[in-house]
């Protein structure tokens, strides 16, 4: 049962990335150029509901669907990872034109190239395993 | 129908994105999608290799199910509720990309270019796959999360790190775009 709920929640991850056009690599090119709204209206969207729902569920205790308390992990406090790594994955996204999510979607789209994307991730994932105590954080 | 077959406008598709994630927090889980990478991985068998990777991937396992829901709906998405594809971005963009030779600007979804089949045996457009995809997959563990995990999920709880993070995401996607797309394309 659990799983199905978890793969309807993907498919419709899925479709929305889709049917936004925030899985082309058009509109992430467009966005990096400030050349229209979109990417941002979507993006701000999601963050200013986002927020509102997060802030929310702390404030009024909302229980799970299963009724248990819900923990909002905090992010490890640190400073050059995020910015390094963010850095790095700033230039792979405009070149690739797809972050994580999108690259599922494209490849489940029929785009044979994308699973070449999808390989060289988890290909970067594994070098940056083997690299990890070697670079600042 | 005719709504949900035109392209999605960011005040539907901004929503969207936030009420995954909120079904996602009501089931007990969190929206983070380049973690998966790291859990395929550990199925490939890195953990042997690597303490990074020796971890128990089956806690992960929800999440790689959503990830194949997130592909059969890209299948479903562009198969049954997409008769045009194109992506209208706007004239600039447009102009912009044909002087750096994308002719299928405005007329595809993804650009022909880079990601159409005959472009697998192209050494420069492989290259460009390859260096991007291992860019996004090196760069979003050493931040610890990609644009689901910090610029909505991160941001959204209002974590420092990851507004750090998000403006390393812009700081990179400004250079490649504006400084090393001349000297590639």
């Amino acid at each position: 049962m659990k799983t199905l709920i978890y793969l309807a929640i993907g498919i419709l991850f899925g479709i929305t990335m889709f049917k936004s056009e925030a899985a082309s690599w058009f509109r992430i090119y467009e966005m990096f150029q400030f050349q229209a709204f979109h990417m941002y209206g979507i993006i701000g969207a999601a963050l200013i509901l986002g927020v509102l729902m997060t802030y929310s569920i702390k404030r009024f205790k909302i229980k799970s669907f299963y009724k248990n308390n819900i923990h909002f992990e905090a992010k490890e406090k640190s400073f050059y990872r995020y910015l390094i790594g963010g850095i790095l994955f700033g230039l792979g996204w405009a070149l690739a034109g797809a972050c994580p999510g999108p690259m599922y979607t494209l490849v489940g789209a029929g785009y044979v190239s994308m699973v070449v994307v999808v390989l060289a991730a988890i290909l970067g994932t594994y070098v940056y395993g083997i690299l990890k105590d070697k670079l600042p954080h | 129908m005719d709504f949900i077959s035109q392209p999605w406008p960011w005040y539907v598709s901004g929503p969207m994105i936030a009420l995954i994630m909120f079904l996602l927090i009501m089931v007990e889980k969190r929206f983070g999608m380049s973690s998966n990478l790291r859990t395929m991985c550990s199925i490939l068998g890195a953990g042997n290799k690597n303490e990074f990777f020796n971890f128990d991937w089956k806690s992960q396992r929800w999440n790689l199910v959503v990830v194949l829901g997130a592909v059969i709906g890209g299948f479903i998405a562009s198969n049954f509720l997409t008769p045009n594809e194109a992506v209208l971005i706007s004239e600039s963009t447009v102009s912009n990309l044909q002087e750096l030779g994308f002719e299928s600007a405005g007329k595809t979804y993804l650009p022909t270019e880079l990601f159409g089949v005959s472009a697998l045996s192209d050494f420069k457009s492989l290259a460009i796959l390859i260096i991007g995809g291992f860019l996004v997959g090196f760069g979003a563990r050493y931040a610890g999360g990609c644009t689901s995990g910090h610029a909505i999920s991160g941001l959204s709880n209002l974590q420092l790190p990851s507004l750090i993070a998000v403006v390393g995401f812009f700081i990179g996607g400004l250079v490649m775009v504006h400084f090393l797309f001349p000297l590639i394309f």
